[in-house]
């Protein structure tokens, strides 16, 4: 995994709140059995007509979108399913962080693991994220921070070990399997 | 001793190495369910390290959610239509026999849905932790096992390693005192918390469900509740294990035999949580005051009672869920025209649900035009309906009887609504194009399903009970 230190970016905002994963990746796009390639499916019902032409509207489709790593979502993006396709699919697209007020916990986990960070920051941030979109964002996941072009910096929790993975490009099931002999020693226990 | 919640007990006795500032908990799994949509890509990754499946006596694979239920394509008979999914039912075929793991698979006489075997096998167990790549895992936890969705690159890390990266959730109480009038089902009162609770107002916790009405519901009727516990934005939900949930496993497949079930049942009933334990969070729901419950918008906090009107016009979002469901503000969900309903899932697919809704139906007929599909949720529901002549009963009525999975829930089979169709169904989730794009859903319970299905409306299943 590419390690993340900073993201400087615009971002692409999508002010619906409770955006699920499966608006995010319909369920259609779940029979694949490899988790490249996802991007084209991103947001698919949305971004897409019913004879597959991109939609003007959606923002993903304006040609300002291109190249955006920051999405800003409404509250409680990433409810419902437990898909990874859904965060597969939105770095795959080139997104590396997603913002909102609040992020769903399964979702949260997935993208973590996949280099695209989970961003939750205040509801009054939050306004004026969704209030102006487009706007050149500064993160650094080194001190947990997001620096709004006002020059207003505001911090962000993180999980600590999944912030460490990140940092460093380090994946969670090596460190699994460093800890076999407390693994061992937990079945001992509890299987004698 | 201080007083713990149930919650803190499970998790307790699962710490492999407990959590610190810098790590999180490294927590066991008891029983890992997986099958064919979530597990791929977690195989590949252990193919990649040269890993093997650390414990295939913990882990059982089904298929449930890409395999048709048309009988024809399912056994072979013709080719399965969906190339993709076809792939995906054999790359899970593939990998359970190359790494040793357990399959209940196309012709295993125990397919079904994931989260309806591991209780129908007695797999699912008190105390456990589960999970599976899958939000509705939650469903287990009916036998007050911590039970939750988990998703593929952790699918990998329970493969390899038996073991998840974990920090401990908050404790959410909800107590639900009284009797569910009649005609209120399991399914109204989990509709009815959502509502209460909203779509993420669990977020970050694990419920516990408690009070007189939750210790009054059979175990299907748990596992119904619990089931939904992820539509409040929870990570898990618990009820405490009682004789209920003692006489349900008992005597079923996989639950222990002779010395070890007393042991076990010994075991269990310590698993509550201690009068004056603290939960970070409560809510008080009193059963008496519940109505039938069906969806209006495009998330399953978005209800009403029936006779209530959906509520007036918020923000824009608002909206824009009434406009994709072709509903306004004001109106009353009775009365309201349908063309589909689909009776299944994990939420309501076992045979008590079937039971209800046959009983319903019974000497009836499915309205004109409006399609009836009915879904048993595994195998073994499947044969027992048959058994009792509940097939003949949705056959004659004019409803479509299918082999078991998931299908219409999600329709990554085939099994879909039609573009602006309006579907009541008793699965779990109304998103925007969850049943087939443009598709309107209509969440409620199986007795409300047939209602539906035979006025071609929304209507009252009080009107029709024997």
């Amino acid at each position: 995994m590419e390690p993340i230190r900073t993201i400087r970016s615009r971002t692409v905002v999508l002010s619906s709140t409770n955006i699920d994963t499966d608006q995010i990746m319909p369920a259609r796009f779940l029979t694949t059995t490899t988790r490249e390639g996802l991007g084209k499916h991103l947001f698919a019902d949305w971004r897409y007509d019913a004879a597959g032409q991109p939609i003007a509207e959606f923002v993903l489709n304006k040609p300002e979108a291109a190249g955006c790593q920051i999405l800003v979502a409404g509250r409680n993006i990433g409810c419902g399913s437990s898909r990874e396709h859904a965060p597969w699919g939105l770095y795959d697209y080139g997104f590396r962080a997603v913002i909102s007020s609040e992020i769903a916990d399964i979702f949260r986990n997935n993208s973590l693991k996949n280099g695209l960070l989970p961003i939750e920051v205040d509801a009054e941030t939050h306004a004026w994220l969704l209030a102006n979109p487009g706007v050149e964002l500064s993160v650094d996941l080194q001190t947990r921070t997001v620096t709004l072009p006002t020059g207003k910096s505001v911090s962000f929790a993180v999980e600590a070990f999944a912030r460490y993975c990140l940092l460093n490009g380090v994946d969670e099931t090596g460190y699994l399997l460093s800890q076999e002999a407390a693994i061992r020693a937990y079945e001992t226990r509890h299987e004698a | 001793m201080t007083a713990t919640t149930l919650f803190e007990k499970i998790w307790q006795a699962h710490e492999v190495v407990a959590e610190t500032a810098d790590t999180p908990a490294i927590m066991y799994i008891d029983l890992h369910l997986t099958h064919e949509v979530t597990s791929p890509q977690a195989y590949t990754v252990l193919r990649q390290r040269g890993l093997k499946v650390r414990r295939t006596d913990r882990t059982l694979a089904t298929l449930d959610r890409s395999t048709p239920t048309d009988a024809d394509q399912l056994f072979g008979k013709v080719p399965i239509r969906i190339e993709s999914a076809a792939n995906q039912i054999r790359e899970l075929e593939k990998n359970c026999a190359e790494f040793g793991v357990e399959l209940l698979g196309i012709h295993d006489p125990n397919r079904g849905i994931v989260h309806i075997i591991g209780p129908e096998l007695g797999a699912t167990q008190p105390g456990q932790t589960i999970v599976c790549g899958d939000s509705h895992t939650s469903t287990h936890g009916a036998f007050g096992a911590l039970a939750f969705g988990i998703g593929t690159t952790e699918v990998g890390h329970v493969l390899a390693t038996q073991c998840l990266l974990q920090r401990k959730a908050k404790t959410l109480a909800v107590n639900v005192e009284g009797t569910l009038p009649r005609g209120v089902t399991a399914k109204d009162l989990v509709l009815a918390i959502i509502r209460r609770l909203g779509v993420s107002g669990g977020t970050g916790s694990v419920i516990e469900y408690r009070g007189s009405t939750i210790r009054a519901l059979s175990m299907e009727e748990r596992m119904t509740v619990c089931n939904m516990s992820i539509e409040a934005g929870a990570r898990a939900g618990l009820i405490a294990p009682d004789q209920t949930t003692f006489d349900y496993l008992k005597g079923r497949a996989r639950a222990p035999t002779g010395a070890a079930w007393d042991g076990a049942v010994a075991r269990w009933r310590t698993l509550v949580t201690d009068p004056g334990a603290h939960f970070d969070a409560e809510i008080s729901i009193d059963a008496g005051t519940l109505a039938p419950m069906i969806t209006y918008g495009t998330n399953p906090g978005m209800s009403v009672a029936l006779g209530e009107a959906i509520p007036a016009a918020g923000d824009a979002v608002y909206a824009k869920a009434l406009a994709y469901m072709g509903l306004t503000a004001g109106q009353q969900m009775l009365g309201q025209k349908i063309n589909e309903v689909f009776l299944g899932s994990c939420t309501n697919g076992r045979l008590s649900d079937l039971e209800q809704a046959a009983a319903m139906l019974r000497g009836r007929k499915v309205a004109p035009g409006v399609r009836f599909l009915v879904v048993p949720g595994s195998h073994q529901i499947k044969l027992a309906a048959e058994a009792a002549g509940l097939d003949r009963v949705f056959k004659d009525a004019g409803a479509e009887w299918r082999e078991a999975g998931c299908s219409m829930c999600l329709g990554m089979n085939g099994d879909l609504v039609a573009k602006g169709a309006y579907c009541v169904s008793t699965s779990n989730r109304n998103f925007e194009g969850r049943q087939g794009i443009g598709a309107r859903t209509l969440l409620a319970s199986p007795i409300m399903a047939v209602a539906a299905a035979i006025t071609g409306a929304v209507a009252d299943p009080r009107a029709l009970l024997a």
